[in-house]
């Protein structure tokens, strides 16, 4: 473990990630034939957050969603400090956790449903992301980051399949259409902003940041499968990261039902047979 | 330095208009207009908005819906009535059931008028608006 990455991670992960989501409405932008915002667009929002007035219906959702942002950077730093990937993981939920019951305290409608979904989609991912980090254990024997992208073997050629699961879910945990259940990025629909509706203000503004943090961690699982060669990873995420934007523009929303149903079947299908197949080898065969 | 103005995000309400204005005001998001160049969003949510648009005229059933829209509004906020109806309620003026333009209800503070008002002078009113909302801000820190 190297508490150092960590530290810089926390540092470093808002201006990263924010950055990536200028770049991402810029792209976004550009498909749809139009200039789009400037790429230091989003830290002006986030600024500009602060900046408002601080209306709460309920003051205790201002606590949950700083219990969000903390444990999502705690998962994050823990994540880049080559931690126990399984306790990344579980942090991350718990942070998602937090958001929910934010959403619920504010009894709004519009929150409720957005909280509602936001379960829905977590039990979506979890299925997935438990099985990579089993996966990620057969292969390498250490549920520890640092051990798991320092190895040299390929990781990425040993499991194909769950790299694939993987990328499907990620679009759950990065809010982008087919998936963007609980909260969408663009108003006037049918939930108004889901589970971000009820907050203003800083509180919005946190709820954004650590999305950031978000971002860059879920990043960081795409990195891990090609840890053997730098170059090769860093260009993986930003060709997983352009692939999310061009279905966020092609699809429309799924229902919960069918976002719940594609992604159990996605860790099903590329996750379970990865998994049996790798295990079948790990044993030595017949 | 206040940020306000680089990223105000924009709540729309269509009091009773004959949608002319509304499809004026959604021209001002397509690719021809592209407002987003300058961090304008459309939220579609009061918690978020920072400039509320307001087409049409206030008749006697959405008095109560502005109202509670204004008011769920964070401060600072600025009002923009847009085209002749939400101005001074316009040829439905006279009708027994419309109460006027928009400042009969909440305070307006720029007037696009116009029927349909264009997408250029909506642009210009809520450029002027930004410039309300930055004052807007200044009076509020000194109340702090």
């Amino acid at each position: 473990m190297n508490i150092l990455y960590g530290l810089i991670y926390l540092l470093l992960a808002p201006i990263v990630g924010g950055i990536i989501i200028g770049l991402d409405r810029k792209v976004t932008a550009r498909m749809q034939g139009r200039v789009g915002p400037p790429i230091r667009q989003p830290f002006y929002d986030v600024l500009k957050l602060f900046e408002k007035e601080k209306l709460a219906v309920a003051p205790s959702q201002n606590v949950f969603v700083l219990g969000y942002i903390i444990f999502m950077a705690f998962a994050g730093a823990l994540f880049f400090s080559g931690g126990d990937f399984l306790l990344v993981i579980f942090a991350l939920t718990l942070s998602h956790i937090f958001l929910v019951l934010a959403a619920y305290s504010a009894s709004s409608a519009y929150g409720f449903i957005g909280a509602e979904r936001e379960l829905i989609q977590l039990m979506a991912f979890e299925p997935m992301i438990l099985l990579v980090a089993s996966g990620m254990y057969l292969a390498t024997r250490s549920f520890y980051v640092s051990d798991i992208v320092g190895t040299a073997k390929p990781l990425i050629l040993l499991l194909p399949g769950l790299f694939l699961g993987l990328l499907f879910v990620l679009t759950l945990k990065m809010r982008k259409s087919p998936f963007d259940l609980s909260t969408s990025h663009h108003g006037h629909q049918e939930i108004v902003k889901g589970i971000t509706t009820e907050f203003t203000g800083s509180t919005l503004g946190r709820v954004e940041i650590a999305h950031w943090y978000e971002t860059v961690l879920i990043m960081g699982f795409v990195y891990i499968f090609f840890g053997f060669s730098m170059p090769l990873a860093l260009a993986a995420v930003a060709l997983t990261y352009f692939l999310e934007i061009l279905v966020d523009n092609t699809y429309p929303r799924f229902k919960w039902h069918l976002a719940l149903k594609s992604a159990w079947l996605a860790a099903l299908v590329f996750g379970m047979a990865n998994l049996t197949v790798l295990w079948y080898f790990v044993r030595g065969g017949p | 330095m206040a940020y306000l103005k680089k990223s105000p995000w924009i709540l729309h309400y269509d009091g009773s208009s004959c949608n002319g204005c509304d499809i004026e005001v959604l021209a001002c998001l397509t690719p021809m207009y592209d407002v987003e160049r300058f961090g304008i969003v459309n939220t579609g949510n009061p918690k978020h908005a920072d400039i509320l648009l307001i087409t049409g005229s206030i008749n006697e059933q959405n008095i109560e819906v502005v109202k509670n829209l204004y008011s769920q509004m964070p401060n600072p906020k600025v009002v923009v009535a847009i085209g002749i109806c939400a101005t001074s309620g316009g040829v439905f003026r006279e009708c027994y059931n419309v109460m006027g333009g928009v400042d009969k209800v909440i305070p307006v503070d720029v007037y696009v008028p116009g029927c349909a008002a264009r997408p250029e002078s909506i642009i210009d009113g809520v450029v002027k608006a930004l410039g309300i909302l930055e004052q807007k801000k200044t009076e509020m820190d000194k109340k702090r």
